[in-house]
């Protein structure tokens, strides 16, 4: 859809609407997203992540937009990713759509309630944002504000029934919603948590409020996540195996340290260290990629997520290690 | 017994709460802070030695047996010539008995402690936030263990993602509240609560600040 300016938006007999004709303006407004038909397509799906800044100098994002938009299905827009402070989702996505790709929007629940959460789904709406990621959130605590006041008026389950809701007209207080929204919903789950029994009962609560697809944690122990996926098969929705490159063996060690549910096997980190000096982002796009062919080849799932946390230029030598370009 | 559970401000904090006012009257009490080891009988005499030691004058110190009770004026009274040499008061007891103490004495009153929450000793020296007093309890639904107060984020639907081999992405001591409701909840047979979709809470069981007045009709049924 090309990008309509807000002052021409959902207005009858504004300029936009009558240039196409009103009933195919608002059709086109309404039309089921690029990623929505892609998952249905039944093809071997890639996304994308890249973070707002932390200013207004959106240069860096515009240039990893610039060269993922062609290469992957959709971006998602990350919120404040790990609680830190920066331009938001809703105008990454707004850069996504106007830059001709295919946005995801990153929502967490963390900073704002269940008023400001609708509002911003209606404002998505309104701008043909159709694709939303839902997410309760890092604690604050993680973040650089360290001392703010973290929201979960809602959880992630409770986001993705409240789109549910707005879908059939209806805020969550019971009001009716003057004009409809549309959207194709994802969740996240963590494959590789411990204990796991607890997290895939919410991965099932997830799915029953509504979530079409789901984008995971960070998978390395790609036999476990085979062994996750039989389990997962048997649910309606598509899952997108995340991929995070590793950049060297520190890093591969601090995520096992540091971050909940990531867990490189010691081969991978030993392989990130016999990379000769200077050589490990390459051996890191190596694995990514070897990775993300053997999903694919052994049909594991429906795709990949493919993350490059402050690495984003170098998400298209991924897919293209993995054959996928 | 439910206990107030506090902690020291720091000595920074105090002394900027205390600058300019020379002389200072400290109040511990009995009870919580006894416990907690923050406003006891020890603690009080360590404030006064540390303020002496800055050249404040202490115009005295007492221990109050339970600080948030009605008799509190009663005891104060006892010390009221000290308390009326004192520039301020600095107490050292939790939040609801630095209120009662206020509401006794046209005094200035410096809390020296934060007040955490309403807790258990599990332990000696080891206390957990039980109850946040949210006003809609779902301890029926949770076998028992509130994820609005032992979860993080509060939340109702089960864990996020940043739980951790069984604790929560916060800090490894503190048990991941959803852990324990399921491994209580598979215990029970009744994993199906869990199952069960919770709707976003109602924030609002009693709006803050919170206030019940009894009607006359139930005080009476309940005399009767």
């Amino acid at each position: 859809m090309p990008w309509i300016p807000l002052s021409e938006i959902q207005v009858k007999g504004s300029a936009a609407s009558q240039s196409l004709g009103e009933k195919k303006y608002f059709e086109r407004l309404s039309m089921a997203s690029s990623f929505k038909k892609a998952l249905k397509s039944g093809k071997f799906l890639v996304t994308s992540e890249v973070a707002p800044p932390k200013g207004t100098n959106l240069e860096k994002m515009h240039h990893h937009i610039e060269l993922l938009k062609d290469k992957v299905d959709a971006i998602n827009i990350t919120d404040h990713q790990s609680s830190v402070m920066r331009f938001p989702s809703l105008g990454g996505v707004l850069l996504v759509k106007e830059m001709g790709g295919e946005p995801i929007l990153q929502m967490t629940c963390r900073d704002r309630n269940r008023l400001a959460l609708q509002a911003d789904l209606l404002f998505a709406s309104s701008r043909g944002i159709n694709n939303v990621l839902c997410l309760t959130g890092d604690s604050v605590i993680l973040g650089d504000h360290k001392e703010a006041k973290g929201v979960f008026d809602m959880d992630s389950s409770q986001l993705l029934a409240t789109i549910r809701r707005m879908e059939k007209g209806k805020d969550l207080g019971g009001n009716d919603l003057d004009g409809s929204v549309s959207f194709c919903a994802g969740a996240i789950v963590t494959p590789e948590a411990n204990p796991i029994e607890p997290q895939l009962i919410k991965f099932e609560k997830k799915i029953e409020a509504g979530a079409e697809f789901i984008q995971t944690q960070a998978v390395y122990h790609l036999d476990n996540f085979a062994k996750f996926m039989d389990y997962a098969k048997q649910f309606p929705v598509k899952i997108l195996a995340g991929i995070i490159l590793l950049t060297s063996a520190p890093m591969a060690r601090f995520m096992n340290k540091n971050v909940a549910g990531v867990n490189v096997p010691q081969d991978l980190i030993d392989e990130m260290a016999s990379a000769p000096k200077g050589r490990a982002l390459d051996k890191g796009i190596e694995i990514a990629g070897r990775m993300i062919k053997r999903i694919q080849k052994e049909k594991m799932c429906d795709g990949v997520h493919v993350m490059a946390i402050g690495r984003e230029e170098l998400v298209p030598d991924i897919i293209s290690a993995a054959g996928l370009s | 017994m439910i206990r107030s559970i506090t902690r020291k401000k720091s000595d920074e904090e105090i002394d900027r709460l205390l600058d300019g006012l020379g002389r200072v009257f400290i109040i511990g009490c009995g009870t919580c802070t006894t416990l907690t080891r923050t406003g006891g009988e020890p603690e009080v005499r360590a404030m006064k030695e540390r303020l002496s030691g800055q050249g404040k004058l202490v115009t005295g110190t007492m221990i109050l047996p339970v600080a948030c009770d009605n008799l509190t004026g009663e005891a104060l009274k006892e010390y009221g010539q000290q308390i009326d040499q004192a520039d301020v008061l600095l107490i050292m007891t939790c939040a609801f008995g630095v209120q009662t103490i206020a509401r006794q004495l046209k005094k200035m009153v410096v809390p020296a402690l934060d007040t955490l929450f309403i807790g258990k000793e599990n332990g000696i020296g080891q206390f957990d936030e039980i109850c946040t007093q949210c006003g809609t309890c779902i301890l029926g639904e949770t076998g028992g263990i509130c994820p609005v107060t032992s979860c993080h984020k509060g939340l109702v639907n089960g864990p996020c993602g940043g739980t951790n081999n069984g604790k929560c992405e916060i800090d490894s001591e503190k048990d991941c509240a959803w852990t324990l409701i399921y491994n209580r909840l598979k215990e029970l047979g009744r994993l199906d609560l869990m199952r069960t979709y919770q709707k976003p809470r109602n924030h609002q069981g009693e709006p803050s600040p919170g206030k019940i007045i009894l009607e006359a009709s139930s005080q009476s049924a309940s005399g009767q």
